[in-house]
């Protein structure tokens, strides 16, 4: 045997070791597409317009406060959009006074606009807006990747997502009954501890009976049902929270003092010191408890409190183990809505598998007879380069953690079907060769070499076609793409380097050589 | 046992029928696009509801729209799977683009309705709800992917052989994919992620075809110069045919495999493909090969028109072709 030719069937036996050892045991190496082991795949637009209304809210209610602290009385200082803030009435002979005081607190991020007639209005910079959206779509994947490690669910995947990175992706293997993950993801988890003002009434109108229906400035109207009975009550609370749940540390589900089910929270020492001088400044008075704007309890303050509290209300068991879960993960910056939610029971992927292995099998059985009825003992050749082609494809998919989906199998089952292609072209020109009385081996050498371009221009083509493919695809469609990827590779080296090698082998035994095609 | 001994089929007289019969497919497919108003597309890109229920015990059809009769004016409910399965998809329309309407309303209402009805005791095992944003994303991808898919190939094809090819080849690939639309359609079956991804495999198949008769186009015109270009493209589609015949045979042995015992889920994957790879054999042998023919008569032409008399010979076997055809046309 020549000496090159033992180095590349070295190479072959060490593709082929390597190949196996990727892949074995399947079950481990092989990661499996949600469509395959079911699960649940949700796509969430990140509102990020909200983080921007809550900022420029924000920064309107400071001037408003900062002019008032400053004796310049503003007729109203409000935002009207989520980047855009007015404000209306400023005294003429104050107005200097007013913008050095707005500008202190406004110039790094917002451009004024102008300043006709007492009326201003700022603009968020673009800069700062882009980046405070961004900064919001991080918190929100943060906020979501802690909630769902404490999901406990193996393997989850929370990924930014879409064109302009606003939407994340989230992929819960094994979850088939989605309801109450995607509360837990999609719940802002906003907690306040607030002020009351009046209340509880058992509606906005007899709440508000004694301001004659309207709502004071710098206060609003929040309800929950946090009777005894569960029926809706209505409170006017302070605007601004004493508290919110930035500043707690921990939360956690526990019993109250009637055995049923509560949360208790615990501050870090910035919400301490908060609470317990906001508390100690208002004994005997009513707070209120509010999460995602729903009232869950009110409690007269007895003392100076600090350290921690306690939610109660009507909550079962799960309701105040999720509710403590969604404190302890963090609020989110901005709310989530649902693009696009996928469920796949695991029977129906098990369905899936065995039904794409059934196809596997029947198509790679009815190519390799018709291979090697066709081309005789040349197909033999043909069928172990494609079982090699295979074998090759599920290592690299292995190797770097790709994913198969159920169009990857149709992807695989295809790899079948069009690899044996790079056969069917060399045999064929080995044919036409050899019908032009050529010894053998110049008819074998002769046909890899004519061939070998018009694989490679075949091959790139279709690589072109699966790159876009993958580029473009989601989820499956990805899967689908990897696999054929994989599989036009391999197929260069089984089709060309290992076939050829085949024959060399072959024909070197052989004085006279004689080729069965 | 060869398939063909010695192959020699005037294909090139055929093109005018063969492309007469497909563009007589593709009309009639548009014409069919067109009375139901569009192509029909699943809910991966149309947006809405679809829920997959098991039920325990065998259900009709009527007996689950009248239970869900009261949550959507168009749903549709269809057998999915074989008929011993109990299996049925419910498919809801979108819930309106309504801001805050949320996307699981319509999946659990038809849970609800279906609880309260007598259908008996079921099981969802699988469910997709896509919102508008989401589909609309997807149909964009979609066609994204595919021109430039189109476009790479188109200039990959361009730099290896000569932009006759390409178009050539292009206008294969548009062929099958209009072909594959119009039975598609003619079937029955919706533009699912599934579909696309087949028809974007199909784009390299048929490429795949129309490159191996390319390439043997480009090693003919090194060795028999003298010839018309024609004759030589008809040679060349004759040496290679045996060859196209076994690739897509052995591609639908596969693709056929796979839509036999694929399941339901594969179902338009696979005769997505099963169509594409016949449309795409047909079209090497008949649409690429014609086309390359007819847009490199028409620059020769030109060519010769412009340039008046011929031009000197030179060394590139390339340049020496075309003025042998310009000289045989003459």
């Amino acid at each position: 045997m020549a000496k090159n030719l033992r180095w590349k069937l070295l190479l072959i036996v060490g593709v082929v070791v390597a190949g196996v050892f990727a892949v074995t045991p399947p079950e481990d190496r092989i990661r499996l597409g949600l469509d395959l082991r079911g699960g649940v795949h949700l796509v969430l637009q990140v509102e990020t317009d909200d983080a921007l209304q809550v900022e420029t809210e924000t920064l309107a209610e400071q001037v408003g406060e900062q002019a008032s602290v400053n004796g310049i009385t503003l007729t109203s200082a409000a935002a009207v959009s989520s980047t855009e803030m007015r404000i209306e009435g400023v005294p003429p002979d104050r107005d200097q006074e007013f913008r050095d005081l707005a500008d202190e607190l406004l110039q790094a991020t917002y451009d004024r606009e102008s300043g006709a007639g007492g009326t201003y209005t700022y603009r968020m910079r673009p800069g700062i807006e882009r980046s405070l959206r961004e900064e919001s779509v991080r918190q929100a994947l943060q906020t979501i990747e802690r909630r769902v490690n404490e999901l406990g669910v193996a393997e989850p995947i929370v990924a930014p997502y879409g064109a302009a990175n606003d939407q994340i992706l989230v992929q819960l293997p094994g979850v088939d009954n989605p309801a109450s993950a995607k509360e837990i993801i999609r719940s802002t988890g906003l907690l306040e501890i607030k002020l009351v003002q009046e209340g509880p009434a058992p509606s906005r109108e007899t709440l508000l009976q004694t301001r004659s229906g309207v709502v004071p400035p710098d206060t609003e109207v929040v309800f929950g049902p946090t009777g005894p009975v569960s029926a809706t009550e209505y409170y006017l609370v302070r605007r601004v929270a004493a508290v919110s749940g930035r500043d707690l540390r921990n939360a956690g589900p526990t019993i109250d003092e009637y055995n049923q089910p509560a949360i208790s929270f615990s501050f870090n020492r910035e919400g301490a010191r908060k609470f317990g001088s906001f508390t100690g400044a208002n004994v005997g008075r009513l707070l209120a408890v509010i999460m995602d704007n729903r009232v869950y309890s009110a409690a007269t303050i007895q003392e100076r409190i600090s350290a921690e509290g306690r939610i109660t209300g009507n909550f079962t068991q799960q309701e105040a183990m999720d509710l403590a879960l969604i404190l302890r993960s963090g609020a989110l910056p901005a709310s989530l809505t649902y693009l696009e939610e996928r469920t796949v029971g695991p029977s129906l992927g098990a369905d899936s598998i065995r039904a794409g292995f059934i196809a596997s099998v029947a198509g790679l059985v009815a190519v390799a007879l018709f291979m090697l009825s066709y081309y005789r003992l040349s197909g033999i050749n043909a069928v172990v380069a494609v079982a090699l082609n295979l074998l090759i494809m599920l290592a690299c998919m292995a190797y770097v953690g790709a994913v198969l989906t159920l169009p990857g199998i149709a992807g695989f089952i295809l790899t079948i079907g069009m690899g044996v292609d790079s056969n069917v072209l060399i045999f064929e020109r080995i044919k036409e060769e050899l019908a032009t009385a050529r010894g053998v081996r110049a008819a074998v050498s002769a046909g890899f070499d004519r061939v070998f371009l018009t694989i490679v221009d075949t091959h790139v083509a279709s690589l072109i076609a699966a790159m876009f493919l993958f580029q473009f695809g989601s989820g499956p469609i990805k899967g689908f793409a990897t696999t054929l990827f994989f599989g036009l590779i391999s197929n260069v080296f089984t089709a060309v380097f290992v076939s050829r090698t085949m024959f060399e082998v072959v024909l070197s035994r052989r004085r006279e050589a004689v080729l069965s095609i | 046992m060869p398939i063909f001994k010695n192959p020699n089929f005037d294909f090139l007289k055929w093109r005018w029928p063969a492309v007469g019969l497909s563009l007589l497919v593709i009309v009639a497919g548009a014409v069919a696009v067109a009375m139901q108003g569009g192509l029909e597309l699943g809910i991966d890109f149309s947006g809405g509801t679809a829920v997959f229920v098991e039920f325990d015990d065998p259900v009709t059809e009527d007996a689950v729209r009248d239970a869900i009769s009261g949550i959507a004016e168009e749903s549709v409910v269809q057998q999915f799977g074989p008929a011993e399965a109990n299996q049925l998809l419910i498919r809801l329309p979108q819930s309106g683009p309504e801001e805050g309407a949320s996307l699981e309303e319509g999946a659990n209402a038809l849970r609800e309705a279906l609880l309260q009805s007598s259908v008996g005791g079921f099981n969802v095992i699988k469910q997709e709800l896509v919102g508008p944003v989401i589909g609309d994303v997807l149909l964009r991808r979609g066609y994204s992917a595919f021109g430039f898919a189109m476009a790479g190939i188109l200039i990959y094809i361009g730099l290896r052989f000569r932009f006759s090819f390409a178009v050539g080849a292009i206008i294969a690939v548009a062929h099958d994919v209009l072909v594959t639309l119009a039975m598609l359609t003619f079937f029955g079956y919706e533009l699912s992620l599934n579909v696309v991804a087949a028809m974007l495999t199909i784009t390299g198949y048929s490429v795949n075809d129309s490159i191996v008769v390319f390439d043997r186009v480009r090693e003919n015109l090194r060795k028999m110069r003298r010839d018309n270009f024609a004759t030589l493209v008809n040679t060349s589609i004759n040496q290679t045919l045996t060859r196209t015949i076994i690739t897509s045979g052995t591609t639908l042995f596969t693709v056929m495999a796979l839509f036999v015992f694929g399941g339901e889920v594969m179902e338009g994957f696979a005769f997505t493909m099963i169509v594409g790879v016949i449309s795409g054999t047909y079209s090497t042998v008949f649409i690429a090969a014609a086309a390359a023919i007819v847009i490199s008569e028409r620059r020769a032409a030109r060519r010769s028109l412009t340039t008046g008399a011929q031009t000197p010979a030179t060394s590139k076997p390339k340049r020496r072709s075309k003025k042998g055809r310009a000289r045989a046309r003459a």
